[in-house]
């Protein structure tokens, strides 16, 4: 800051600034010890317990983690690529029917309960269900030019059920702009859908994603369910693996994978969060 | 509220120490001293409830190998085999107790909910480093099997089969020979349950699927409209696939269990079990 716009700070104001400096640095320290304090102890705690070199063969062996790598990063890949195809999908159908549950007029009234049933009934059943009646029911049928792939029928059941709970998510934010917004819209001569598309929806989607931020972690672990219909994913090749050596140490490395792909979501939906706090806070004192 | 925290600190010292105190727990005597010394009396026998045999297998127990999924009637081939052995160690049917235990927690380390366990575990080399296997009592064979009209019908060699869609059950030998041996171009195709596996074959997901021989008679014959055995996959050089009992690594059992194996095997028992309750694996065609 320039010299000229405030004037220097005074005794008093540079002393509270050093106090202030001195308990910050003091409450680091503390949460370093404590911290330093915890790790010793849990793991002194897990490695002298007469378990642990039976626990560290099983579950902690490098080399069998190494042997298992390749499969394993392998199947990740298949579970990119239903996260992907997947997770656009979702969006799409989901603010489909975020639209359909919130359109307005009584003539319309069937489309918003068939949505609202549909939304009813994908968020009731649990996915793994959802997998087996489209992933072994649909082929039964017997229809000409019904896929029969695990990879198209395991996205069709996860868009299916993430759908419904990213309509929610949508409807929330549609609903949480303010009628002002609407009604302002509407008098300056929108039509609905213009309204919707110009006014409504950009405010709505800026409330909600961190929620889909949210969703979207939580698809990333789903996608292996896909697995029951066939389809070697990571979770899937780190099974077959056990399998064969009874040793569950590439559980731990798929399990790792996954964490590494979901941390990357989880900052950033943190750091988009604090961005909204900040704009919205932006101007009041804190 | 004034917030100290050095006695925070030393509470959560505190309290980490003791958690870790309780957590050292010393299991049981594990070298229990039964092991080799010859004693296979039911008194001598530490196991897990005294003047009881427990036995664990999964649920659903399937046919062949158990009937109307339930272990304790003693009908279907492990069964029997089950209480042979039972009684062969000095138990009689009413101190045989059945647990349900899953295939994780069959291989997991540490403690184990039966004494012995009997599902159609393969014996391998690597398997032993994590349980402990009792002297074989099945030699089994690998087999396919489809249905009519598929791609995989008539199929008289493994190399026929090279461009199919084929399934099998994760965590078995028969998903291994699917890999290793027949090796398909396209990736095999993994189930949870040989009962996914028939239903995606029904459905014409998979071309066929791979179970153990005794296994694949019962389902081409019993539950499958229209199944048909393809043939049965030859031996792959390496030793025959063994299925045995498993118990917990270094349990003081292992030797008394694989003694009444033996004796079992020796006097004609699985033999006659065999006969009874798999006799009608007789020869599938072999693919090879």
């Amino acid at each position: 800051m320039p010299d000229g716009v405030l004037p220097p700070a005074s005794e008093l104001e540079l002393s509270r600034r050093a106090w202030r400096r001195s308990r910050a640095r003091r409450s680091t320290l503390v949460a370093l010890a404590s911290t330093l304090l915890f790790a010793v102890v849990a793991w002194l705690a897990v490695t002298r317990s007469p378990g642990w070199p039976r626990v560290q063969a099983t579950f902690f062996s490098p080399q069998v983690a190494w042997e298992s790598l390749p499969d394993i990063a392998r199947g990740l890949l298949l579970n990119l690529q239903v996260l992907v195809v997947g997770g656009l999908l979702v969006l799409v159908c989901g603010l489909g029917v975020a639209v359909l549950r919130t359109l307005r007029g009584p003539a319309l009234a069937p489309v918003r309960i068939v949505a609202t049933a549909y939304v009813d009934l994908f968020r009731g059943v649990p996915l793994i269900i959802v997998l087996y009646l489209v992933g072994f029911g649909f082929p039964a049928l017997g229809l000409q030019g019904v896929p029969t792939s695990p990879f198209v029928l395991g996205t069709a059941a996860i868009v299916l059920t993430y759908s419904a709970y990213v309509a929610e998510v949508f409807r929330a934010g549609i609903e949480s702009v303010h009628p002002s917004q609407r009604a302002a819209a509407r008098s300056l001569g929108l039509t609905h859908r213009q309204s919707m598309r110009i006014v409504v929806l950009p405010q709505a989607l800026r409330t909600v994603t961190p929620a889909l931020l949210n969703d979207f972690v939580a698809l990333q672990k789903d996608v292996g369910l896909i697995s029951v219909l066939g389809a070697v994913d990571a979770v899937r090749s780190a099974q077959i693996q056990v399998g064969q050596s009874f040793n569950f140490t590439p559980y731990v490395v798929a399990g790792l994978l996954f964490v590494l792909l979901a941390v990357p979501s989880a900052r950033l939906a943190d750091a988009y969060a604090a961005r909204a706090r900040r704009r919205q806070q932006s101007g009041s004192l804190l | 509220m004034r917030r100290r925290p050095l006695a925070t600190l030393a509470l959560l010292a505190a309290a980490t120490v003791s958690v870790s105190a309780c957590a050292a727990e010393e299991t049981a005597d594990d070298a229990a001293s039964a092991s080799g010394s010859g004693s296979c009396s039911p008194g001598d026998l530490p196991t897990l409830e005294d003047g009881t045999l427990t036995i664990g297998t999964d649920a659903p127990a399937y046919e062949p190998w158990f009937s109307d999924d339930d272990p304790t009637n003693g009908e279907g081939f492990e069964s029997a085999v089950a209480y042979a052995v039972a009684e062969q160690l000095g138990y009689a049917e009413d101190e045989v107790t059945w647990v349900t235990a899953q295939f994780n927690s069959v291989i997991q380390p540490g403690p184990k909910s039966f004494d012995f366990d009997v599902n159609q575990f393969s014996i391998t080399d690597e398997r032993r480093q994590a349980v402990d296997f009792s002297s074989p009592y099945y030699d089994v064979t690998q087999a396919v099997i489809t249905t009519g009209g598929s791609a995989a019908e008539g199929a008289t060699s493994l190399a026929d089969l090279k461009d199919l869609r084929i399934g099998a059950q994760v965590g078995t030998t028969s998903l291994d020979v699917l890999i290793e041996t027949i090796a398909p171009d396209s990736d095999p195709v993994v189930f949870n349950t040989n009962d996914d596996a028939k239903l995606a074959l029904q459905n014409g997901q998979v071309d066929a699927i791979v179970v153990d021989l005794p296994t694949a008679f019962y389902i081409t014959a019993a539950e499958l409209d229209d199944g048909v055995i393809v043939g049965q996959v030859a031996d792959s050089g390496s030793s025959a696939d063994q299925f045995g009992l498993v118990l917990a690594k270094d349990s003081p059992l292992t030797d008394c269990v694989s003694q009444a194996v033996d004796a079992l095997r020796e006097d004609g028992t699985l033999a006659d079990l065999e006969q009874q309750w798999l006799s009608d694996v007789a020869d599938a065609p072999v693919l090879s």
